[in-house]
């Protein structure tokens, strides 16, 4: 476990940046305590000061997960966000999709969301944008690259993918092994 | 009343006449030495012993007051040069320093010798002294002084040589002409071997050779290579701060270690400082993003011009609706 070089803390940014923007200010600084980011088996976990120390103790072999993971780097030094993100995507996502429910399953399943199954998309959307992607309950669903904009996506055919999935909900039992 | 106000303010404005003569003009007992081309100026005048003991804000005052001073003599002696226009008209005034007087001592230690050639181990063992040679020979066929070697050298063009005789030894069926050029050719080659063997010694023998920090041809290892890259990198003058990298260079400088332990933040530190490095981190990172977005503003473009049509079809629509229908009714 070890705090995150600059590269990689530039890295992590840049991701969730496309995701909250400026808000991810929120989650270094916030109100009611310190939290920060730790990197262990290059995963990123975001957690309190206190649970830092109390994870301190434990053997670097022993310790499997601590906090919030966000995701990990690969090989190659990219970072990958993953689904344990959501909870700290949603509040303060900037660009919000809402799904029918008739396509929900589909996308808890890991497909993308298709123009037929898209109920509301925030305005001003541009395309590639990261967005969040939730229920017409307001329930977040997961979060995906918008493949168009809010203009084309007034224009496109129904069978056109508009939101292209990346992390949902559904990976909590499809890859329970693979999250940590 | 008036009167005293005005002796007031010319008092006033000779008061501050003379303040700005003061902190020109500066009292020394024995006068400085100059050596302008170096900007140097040498103050013999002994300090005042009193205020420079111990540390403390009255001895940093009084030493900025001496450096304050000493600088406004030198800076009094450098406008009196000659000056002229750098640039033309609109340049800036530049003036012409004298040639430096006081010697700087040696920053590094000077080069080794090299250590001596093959032959000139052998010229000192046999006690064989260096013969200076005359530039000009006699040439007795064109009765004049000619170079020795060279453009029109005594002896005559090699190239246009139309006779070469057959040595009595020598096979009569060999090529003579190709004979000498090949002998040339051979010993141009053992010259150049020997110059690199010595060149190869004595770049082996010095441990920090100045002379020839790379091996001369060939043989140069990878680290060799690197080593001399990075020496020459940091020998700028701002110490290679502004070097433009080269293609497959890695953006930050390699560890002192060579790459072999990184190094990171300590677990748990200055947690405070690391939360204000990554919001500093946030705010760069911010502000590089463009003010206009342009897809956005195409975005914005495109909508107005949908609400536009959209709004003169409904218009039209609501026109020719009434019109459409009365026409529609007149028709029938």
């Amino acid at each position: 476990m070890r705090p995150l070089t600059e590269a990689e803390t530039r890295a992590v940014f840049e991701k969730l940046q496309r995701y909250i923007g400026e808000n991810i200010q929120l989650l270094v600084d916030r109100p009611d305590g310190t939290y920060c980011f730790r990197l262990h088996r290059d995963r990123v976990y975001y957690l309190s000061e206190k649970l830092l120390k109390v994870a301190a103790c434990v053997p670097r072999e022993s310790l499997t997960a601590l906090g919030t993971c966000f995701g990990k780097f690969t090989k190659t030094q990219k970072f990958r966000l993953s689904v344990t993100a959501l909870d700290f995507l949603a509040p303060y996502a900037k660009y919000k999709v809402w799904v029918k429910p008739g396509s929900e399953q589909s996308f808890l399943y890991g497909n993308h969301v298709l123009k037929s199954g898209l109920g509301r998309i925030t305005e001003n959307t541009a395309q590639y944008q990261g967005v969040v992607v939730y229920s017409m309950a307001d329930v977040p669903l997961g979060f995906g690259v918008a493949a168009k904009s809010t203009q084309e996506c007034r224009k496109v055919d129904p069978m056109a993918i508009v939101v292209f999935h990346q992390a949902d909900v559904g990976e909590y039992v499809r890859s329970e092994d693979a999250l940590t | 009343m008036a009167a005293m106000r005005v002796e007031e303010m010319l008092a006033a404005a000779e008061e501050q006449e003379a303040e700005k003569r003061r902190s020109i003009t500066v009292e020394k007992e024995l006068e400085l030495e100059f050596d302008l081309g170096n900007l140097l100026a040498l103050d013999r005048n002994p300090p005042p012993a009193a205020g420079l003991r111990g540390a403390g804000p009255r001895r940093e005052a009084l030493l900025r007051a001496l450096a304050r001073d000493n600088t406004q003599l030198l800076v009094a002696r450098l406008w009196e040069l000659p000056a002229e226009r750098a640039g033309g008209a609109g340049g800036p005034l530049v003036a012409r320093l004298p040639e430096p007087a006081f010697r700087l001592p040696r920053e590094k230690p000077p080069p080794r010798p090299r250590p001596p050639t093959r032959w000139e181990q052998f010229a000192r063992l046999k006690g064989i002294r260096r013969r200076k040679r005359t530039s000009l020979v006699w040439d007795e066929q064109a009765k004049e002084w000619r170079r020795r070697w060279g453009y029109r050298r005594a002896g005559g063009d090699p190239a246009r040589a139309w006779l070469a005789e057959v040595p009595e030894n020598a096979d009569p069926e060999e090529d003579q002409f190709a004979r000498l050029r090949r002998e040339k050719r051979e010993r141009v080659a053992r010259n150049e071997l020997n110059r690199l063997r010595n060149l190869a010694r004595a770049h082996r023998a010095g441990t920090a050779v100045p002379a020839a920090p790379l091996h001369p041809t060939g043989h140069q290892s990878r680290e060799e290579l690197g080593r001399v890259a990075r020496v020459a990198r940091v020998s700028t003058a701002s110490l290679g701060r502004f070097q433009p990298r080269l293609p497959k260079e890695p953006a930050e400088p390699p560890s002192r270690s060579g790459g072999k332990k990184r190094r990171f933040e300590p677990l748990l530190g200055n947690l405070a400082a690391e939360r204000s490095r990554q919001l500093d981190l946030l705010r760069d990172m911010g502000s590089k993003k463009p003010v206009l977005d342009i897809t956005r503003a195409v975005n914005k473009q495109l909508r107005q011009e949908e609400a536009e049509a959209a709004a003169a079809k409904g218009k039209k629509q609501s026109q020719r609706g009434k019109r459409g229908r009365r026409q529609q009714r007149a028709g029938r």
